[in-house]
């Protein structure tokens, strides 16, 4: 298990729940009610006949588990404990990263995208957030005994158009079939190797106290977009998945000079996700001014409905920036020139406070801790 | 969603909240009744803006929270009979039951689905004529009229494939029990605005009277928390006792009469257990003679006694009698991810709201 700061017991701190804090709770925050949470939060393990859930893939804490208990300790390596978006492997002459994701995504075509498409420019993006130019990319079919043929060709397609978009070939692949009902008719694995130039320092271990973060545009709209194509839910159609190769745009950034030290693109798990896993890698609070997330009216609106934080909702043509506080107006300028950014913005700041812990500030004056998610959004009763 | 820009507007928040301050002059302790009322004041700090004098108490209004262990052993042996397929609200899938939650029976293989509309399972049943179709219907009058009118569907279709599996709970008996046990430390209810939007607020006039305590018809955006609160603390301190309205652009004192005529149709009263608290005599709906055909719980006996968890202090958190972070398991053995209780599963529980957005390092205060 990993380092956890809610481990540690610290004595100074009161179990009396009752007792009151100093009135100024505006900027300090209650801790009263907070005392009884410092134990461990990952202290059960897996129990024997566990079994895999939803709620594992959902880019949550469980999801986290899953990595932190099951594959690291069995493929511990210390390439793989730097738990990058892509592994950076130092060569005589650079770096080279390297990336692997799965898409198992229903229904396999969307509003804004399809599962084709997504391979390719989701592990571009996980390339581009790791400073890397992408090389080449593999792909791995696995299909459904039934998958109609014309459909399999259009997803081919797709890959190679969206190949060809980005300018990265997909070099090698391999086609696997497996029983009817064995399979939900189409799953592709892509794996991406790019290059990291000499002198290019991008890293978690650059962020640092005062640094500014922005995302690079709306939150929540690929998840929505699903949920809505999924079907029977009472929201609209016309949301569509924010799908898109963030390489050029990162470029765009690299070019202007803008000293990044470090990119994540907030994928499964959403913008809260993305922050804690950051927060806690770095041991550095964030604080996030919540008025200054952007979201789509119809994302934001399709969330009230279901009961769903637009904070925790995927995102697959998104990044958090990490940039010096100097260079964030610069930054956002460069970010909202290019399509892809046009609605940028500057979301909060790194501080040397509550180490590993994302705060939002209310447009109210009032705080709350942005927890990790638990796992898939379940969609609220009333 | 411009209609809610004016009540989350941080400067009207702020007058409201400085008027909240100009007002107090005592303790008091106010009981927001309905859990997406506890998730709104911990998603938006609304208990950081308020005088530390008024404490917020947070009620039962929380519907997986106070659906009995027995309904949901009761869910978890439906589901695991062949050819049944379980249709429920997301939040319920966590809530732990004495042999586990329908999530976990999920992963088992048993077709538990989760639906947003109850109309989902009436087409579920149309789809699947040869498996069984059983609607968990929980909640408040809120949801009720939706499920009653899946099940007004269900009759007119003849689909003889589909039941329901009824847990419905009424706000009003719950607030007259809170409100007349002697232990009672609720000085003003906000009553639960959507449930008043359905059921109008005519019943209230008699609680307020009768236990002399305000109640206020609350909403659930910053704003309307803090004109609930603020309605509230004026009548404290003037030492007055009525029913008002701080929530009209959605309630009506006469409520929804269409929705509340398909309810008296498709139900009727009857005493129900809410978990963690016991019975409360007329709180709850059962399905009406005319419907009884389609009732899971005739359908499909439970063949085991449920056992609730002793760790648990569910009951006394939605009584209003202990904060989240005061139960021993709060954060320890009892988080999201493994819940001992429904209050932590569900959005509306005050457990998980506390986990949710208050969960922070004892060194934040020490900060210069």
């Amino acid at each position: 298990m990993n380092e956890n700061p809610e481990t540690t017991s610290d004595p100074e701190t009161t179990s009396d729940p009752e007792t009151k804090s100093n009135p100024e709770t505006k900027s300090t925050l209650d801790t009263t009610r907070t005392a009884a949470l410092k134990s461990p939060q990952c202290a059960i393990p897996f129990s024997e006949n566990e079994r895999v859930s939803m709620t594992h893939g959902g880019g949550g804490k469980l999801s986290q588990r899953l990595v932190d208990e099951i594959f690291f300790p069995a493929m511990e390596n210390s390439i793989l404990h730097r738990k990058l978006d892509a592994a950076l492997l130092d060569c005589p002459n650079g770096t080279i990263a390297m990336t692997t994701d799965s898409y198992v995504v229903t229904p396999r075509f969307f509003p804004g995208g399809n599962i084709a498409k997504l391979s390719i420019y989701g592990t571009i993006n996980d390339l581009a957030v790791s400073g890397a130019t992408p090389v080449a990319i593999s792909a791995a079919w696995i299909l459904e005994e039934g998958l109609l043929l014309s459909e399999l060709k259009q997803m081919a397609e797709e890959m190679g158009a969206a190949a060809r978009e980005v300018g990265v070939p997909v070099v090698t692949g391999d086609t696997k079939v497996v029983d009817r009902g064995r399979g939900d008719g189409c799953y592709i694995t892509t794996t991406g190797i790019g290059i990291v130039p000499h002198g290019r320092n991008i890293g978690l271990n650059r962020i640092c106290a005062d640094d500014a973060i922005l995302i690079s545009g709306t939150i929540g709209d690929h998840g929505m977009a699903i949920m809505a194509a999924r079907g029977g839910l009472p929201i609209s159609t016309e949301i569509f998945s924010d799908c898109a190769p963030l390489h050029e745009l990162i470029a765009l950034l690299v070019r202007a000079g803008i000293r990044i030290h470090a990119m994540r693109d907030p994928t499964r798990g959403g913008f809260s996700s993305a922050l804690n896993e950051l927060a806690n890698a770095v041991r550095l609070g964030f604080e996030i001014e919540e008025s200054c997330v952007p979201i789509a009216p119809l994302v934001r609106s399709a969330c009230e409905m279901l009961g769903i934080d637009p904070w925790t909702v995927a995102n697959e043509g998104k990044f958090l920036l990490f940039v010096p506080m100097d260079e964030a107006e610069h930054a956002l300028k460069v970010l909202q020139n290019h399509p892809l950014g046009r609605s940028a913005s500057i979301v909060g700041r790194v501080v040397q406070d509550h180490p590993g812990i994302v705060v939002g500030k209310t447009p109210y004056g009032t705080q709350r801790v942005v927890v990790m998610p638990s796992g898939d959004s379940l969609p609220r009763i009333c | 969603m411009k209609h809610l820009r004016e009540y989350r507007d941080g400067d009207i928040a702020d007058s409201i909240a400085r008027s909240i301050h100009e007002s107090t002059t005592r303790s008091w302790s106010i009981m927001e009744v309905c859990g997406g009322q506890t998730h709104s004041i911990m998603r938006y700090g609304i208990d950081q803006l308020i005088p530390k004098s008024i404490q917020l108490i947070h009620g039962p209004g929380c519907p997986v929270c106070v659906t009995p262990i027995e309904t949901i052993d009761r869910a978890h042996a439906i589901a695991e009979q062949p050819k049944v397929i379980l249709c429920t609200y997301g939040d319920m899938l966590r809530v732990p039951g004495s042999r586990g939650s329908l999530s976990g029976l999920k992963t088992r293989g048993c077709d538990v689905r989760t639906i947003y509309s109850p109309l989902q399972a009436c087409q579920i049943a149309r789809d699947n004529p040869n498996r069984s179709v059983v609607l968990f219907a929980i909640g408040f009058e809120t949801t009720a009229p939706a499920n009653a009118m899946a099940i007004k569907i269900a009759k007119t279709e003849k689909l003889k494939n589909f039941s329901v599996l009824v847990s419905h709970v009424l706000v009003p008996p719950a607030i007259e029990m809170i409100a007349s046990d002697p232990a009672c430390r609720v000085d003003a209810f906000l009553a639960a605005g959507h449930v008043c939007a359905v059921t109008g607020y005519e019943a209230y006039h008699r609680l307020a009277e009768m236990y002399r305590i305000p109640i206020v018809v609350t909403g659930f955006e910053p704003v309307d928390l803090l004109e609930g609160i603020r309605l509230a603390v004026l009548q404290l301190e003037r030492g007055q006792a009525f029913v008002e309205n701080a929530y009209q652009r959605t309630v009506a004192a006469e409520g929804n009469p269409t929705a509340q005529g398909v309810l008296k149709e498709v139900f009727q009263i009857t005493d129900r257990e809410w978990r963690g608290i016991g019975t409360i005599p007329s709180s709850g709906y059962a399905l009406s003679e005319a419907f009884r055909d389609f009732d899971a719980e005739v359908r499909f006996p439970l063949a085991w006694k449920p056992v609730e968890c002793t760790n648990c202090r569910a009951g006394d958190v939605l009584r209003g009698l202990l904060k989240p972070y005061q139960c021993a398991e709060f954060g320890k053995g009892c988080t999201p991810d493994s819940p001992l209780g429904a209050p932590m599963v569900s959005h509306e529980g005050a457990c998980a709201a506390y986990y949710q957005f208050s969960q922070l390092s004892p060194k934040m205060n020490a900060s210069p």
